[in-house]
């Protein structure tokens, strides 16, 4: 009687084992890959790949992942940088992001790009869970998705994604069952590699907005920000890409550039550099404005590198050994992807 | 809280945890204290009203109840003293003073129903009416929020005080009691609607944790799940892409989105109705059954017999039978039968009774005409039936054993399920004359081939319909298998493994094929409307 028992308990036991397996195989399976399309949305997990001894961490939106290329820093400075962005990253993911990567690494600097600091509320469901399946566990991931959820999310459907992409079983792919355990490298050390060119052709209208002022919210994050870089002794640096889509506004600039010299913050608006950084943004886009290609990517890291090192006293790490196969590597994998569109 | 979200499920849980480690005779507390919570979580505004329904019952039904007695008391005391007349003087004083606590809480509580649920619905009848004389609309309409499940607790409650009132039930002395009785959070949303004599035995009750009871329960809990999330909140899209553009969707269409209405009303309500089952099973607490395989049914009084049975029973023991002995009916008998015969006199009371009861049945679903006329029909077919029995004893006579082919049951089934899916038709377009304009149209506009193509339109893919065709054919499996006993029993039979892959198979097709999330629109349960 006894043993029977035991025996239909380690059968159930087993079981249960099993159910957890088909779970976890089913959760694999029917996540995005974010391989071949949306790219964006694999950017925050490759962070977890890479060595932690960047002298720049660069966080923020669209705007730090498609216009600053950490290879050319490299090339052309030897300054090691990583960018922890994703699409229409929010500050308070990026403060929380940032939060994170300080527990692996304490960088010389912190670069912000400060479009963000129009969002004052959770906005996004697919651009969220882009920036946070990607994090691993932490205190800063479960406050980043408390912060970020929109009203129809759930915290369980974080912790379980399956709850939130079961219904992707009809629509499954080779992607889905090829990478459902391993995914190939999409970014050069966060940066988001852009071939195409696609000039702008309009100007941006400038509608008038019934309040300038950015949220509450938004201001708290970005003292939590400066506060963290101070706390560290990391030198915060404030920037907006030189992209003009979308739209920044004069009075934004104004509250940012106050903000800046209040707190003794660096920053730099490249909007106001496009022609001394030597960008063209008849060629140098790849989406009629929004985004710099490769090319235009190039110029501004070129430029922003230079002021970087003067800035942030950062030391060319071209001769050290320690990170010179990784970044060679990673050039050629760079220049590769590249070379495809010449 | 919807049934189908994340929160609820991890309420259930903390719930269904606490309440078999806390000492057996705290359990009750702790579902009220759970019911408070659940019902808070739709608003503070829900509790006033089920508050004022508690105490006003519990009140009348105590005095009651102490009228009762005394009365008994005082009859008993004066055995000796009093004459037969004044005996029944006084009992009918005492009846009197009953009778007038018993219809002030009627009032009260069927007054808070009527004003809230149906204020809206009488200014736009009053409205209508004025247009048509004076051109104008001339009563603004009211902003009413209607409580949470106030139809179902509103009737649980009275039917706790009829029964009180007749004797049939003992007045429950302690008010906390009787707010678990009305509040029970399973059965809040869509029922069943329980009888104080059959809930309270078990609702009250210690529980000790049994696996087998738990066990029962879950696996009907998910039964429940796998209708609701796989057909009903699935095939949904498909019903409202056709019933909410009646220009576009027409004839073969209006044909397919009345057998979508019928999986999707059946799948949502008998499967709300096993989640509840279940969880109170969970719990230890049986609930009286609201389904009997309805679609099975050879004709539609038996199928009222068979779908929401508490329901029925409700209306038919609180209305129809009191409604039916009261002094105007058997005076109309009477009248009738002196005028126009034996047969008039036995018929007419019952066709009048039984359109007002219909009438009740609709109005109760929803203020609308669409209701009315939806419970004025189900009358209408049910005694058109009855008066043609004659004929189809004849047919039956002429064909002796037709009843016993099968394909003769197929035919009676498949009959009841297309009349009854045509009456639900009513639940699903905006008006009454629309219903009937886009019925007729599945007769006159039945272009199959470009509606087959456009089927893929209504926002379901092909694999989104062989979803629900397989879930379909699950579900009628299951109930087939079901007529020959419960199919729980008999899986429990089987070894361990057996019974875990079954239920752990259940969960991973609900959790898979399921439609819930983002993506998904929360549907809250059918009959939660009502």
């Amino acid at each position: 009687m006894v043993r029977s028992k035991i025996k239909t308990l380690g059968i159930v036991a087993v079981l249960m084992v099993l159910s957890v397996l088909a779970l976890y195989f089913a959760q694999a399976l029917l996540m995005p890959k974010y391989m071949s399309n949306v790219k964006e949305g694999a950017l925050i997990a490759e962070y977890y790949k890479a060595p932690k001894n960047n002298d720049v961490i660069f966080i923020g939106d669209c705007e730090v992942y498609e216009n600053i290329s950490p290879v050319t820093l490299w090339q052309e400075y030897g300054i090691t940088s990583y960018i922890r962005g994703s699409a229409q990253q929010l500050i308070w993911q990026s403060y929380y992001l940032l939060e994170e990567t300080l527990r692996y690494e304490t960088p010389k600097a912190v670069v912000f790009n400060v479009l963000s600091m129009k969002y004052n509320e959770p906005q996004n469901e697919a651009y969220n869970r882009m920036t946070l399946d990607g994090m691993k566990w932490s205190d800063s991931k479960a406050a980043s998705i408390r912060a970020s959820m929109t009203e129809k999310e759930s915290f369980i459907s974080y912790v379980f994604p399956l709850l939130r992409f079961h219904s992707r079983w009809s629509a499954l792919t080779k992607e889905d069952f090829r990478y459902m355990f391993s995914k190939d490298m999409v970014s050069y050390n966060g940066y988001l590699l852009q071939t195409e060119r696609k000039g702008v052709t309009t100007q941006p209208r400038k509608t008038p907005l019934a309040d300038y002022s950015f949220g509450e919210n938004a201001w708290d994050y970005l003292d939590k920000i400066t506060q963290l870089c101070k706390e560290k002794n990391i030198r915060l640096v404030l920037m907006k890409a030189p992209t003009i889509y979308p739209v920044w506004y004069d009075e934004w600039e104004e509250q940012i550039k106050d903000y800046a010299a209040q707190k003794d913050l660096p920053y730099y608006n490249f909007l106001e550099s496009i022609q001394e950084s030597g960008i063209d943004l008849t060629t140098d886009t790849y989406d009629a404005g929004l985004h710099l290609n490769v090319w235009g990517a190039e110029k501004l890291s070129r430029y922003f590198g230079q002021i970087l090192r003067t800035e942030c006293d950062l030391p060319d790490h071209r001769q050290d050994s320690a990170v010179l196969s990784y970044w060679q590597e990673m050039e050629e994998r760079y220049e590769a992807e590249k070379g495809t569109a010449d | 809280m919807l049934f189908t979200s994340f929160e609820f499920v991890a309420f259930l849980a903390c719930v269904l945890v606490l309440y078999y480690l806390i000492p057996v005779r705290f359990q009750w507390i702790l579902l009220l204290v759970a019911n408070v919570f659940f019902y808070a979580c739709s608003g503070l505004y829900g509790l006033l009203f089920m508050g004022v329904t508690i105490v006003t019952s519990y009140a009348a039904a105590r005095i009651m109840s102490a009228v009762q007695y005394h009365m008994d008391d005082t009859v008993k005391a004066h055995k000796e003293v009093w004459s037969k007349q004044e005996r029944k003087a006084y009992k009918q004083q005492i009846k009197r003073k009953k009778r007038m606590i018993f219809i002030g809480c009627l009032l009260v509580n069927l007054g808070i129903l009527a004003v809230l649920k149906y204020t809206n619905f009488a200014i736009a009848n009053v409205n209508g009416i004025a247009a048509l004389f004076t051109g104008r609309h001339s009563i603004a309409r009211v902003n009413l929020v209607l409580p949470l499940g106030i139809s179902f607790y509103t009737f649980q409650t009275m039917g706790y005080v009829i029964d009180v009132y007749r004797g049939k039930a003992e007045a429950e002395k302690n008010i906390f009691k009787m707010a678990l009785f009305t509040s029970f959070f399973p059965q809040l949303i869509q029922g069943p609607i329980s009888r104080f004599g059959e809930l309270s035995q078990t609702l009250y009750a210690p529980h000790r944790f049994d696996f087998r009871t738990v066990w029962f329960g879950l696996e009907r809990v998910l039964w429940g799940y796998f209708k609701k999330l796989v057909i009903a909140d699935r095939i949904v899209v498909a019903v409202n892409a056709i019933v909410g553009q009646p220009d576009i969707y027409s004839g073969f269409y209006v044909f397919c989105g009345m057998l979508f209405y019928a999986a999707e009303l059946y799948a949502d309500f008998t499967g709300g109705i096993d989640i509840t089952i279940g969880i109170a099973q969970m719990f230890g607490i049986q609930l009286a059954e609201n389904f009997e395989r309805p679609y099975f049914s050879k004709n539609i009084a038996e199928y009222w017999r068979r779908w929401h049975i508490t329901m029925g029973t409700w209306f038919k023991d609180y209305l129809f039978y009191p409604l039916s002995a009261s002094m105007p009916v058997l005076s109309m008998s009477t009248f009738c039968r002196r005028h126009f015969g034996a047969a008039a006199g036995r018929r007419i009371p019952v066709y009048f009774v039984t359109l007002v009861v219909w009438f009740a049945t609709g109005i109760w679903h929803g203020a609308s005409w669409n209701f009315i006329v939806w419970g004025l029909l189900n009358a209408v077919v049910i005694l058109l039936s009855q008066e043609c029995r004659p004929l189809y004893e004849k047919f039956h006579a002429h064909f002796p054993g037709i009843q016993k082919k099968y394909a003769y049951r197929i035919f009676q089934v498949v009959r009841t399920v297309l009349l009854m899916s045509s009456l639900r038709m009513l639940d699903c377009y905006r008006n009454v004359g629309l219903t009937f304009k886009m019925f007729g149209t599945m007769f006159t506009d039945w272009n199959m081939t470009a509606a087959m193509k456009g089927l893929l339109q209504l926002g379901l893919t092909a694999a989104d319909y062989a979803v629900v065709a397989v879930a379909v054919v699950l579900v009628l499996c299951v109930s087939l298998k079901q007529r020959r006993g419960s199919i729980r029993e008999r899986l429990y039979e089987r070894t361990a493994a057996v019974q875990y892959l079954v239920v752990f198979a259940l969960l991973f097709a609900i959790l898979i094929f399921g439609a819930y999330g983002i993506g998904y629109d929360a549907n809250q349960f059918i009959y939660n409307q009502f």
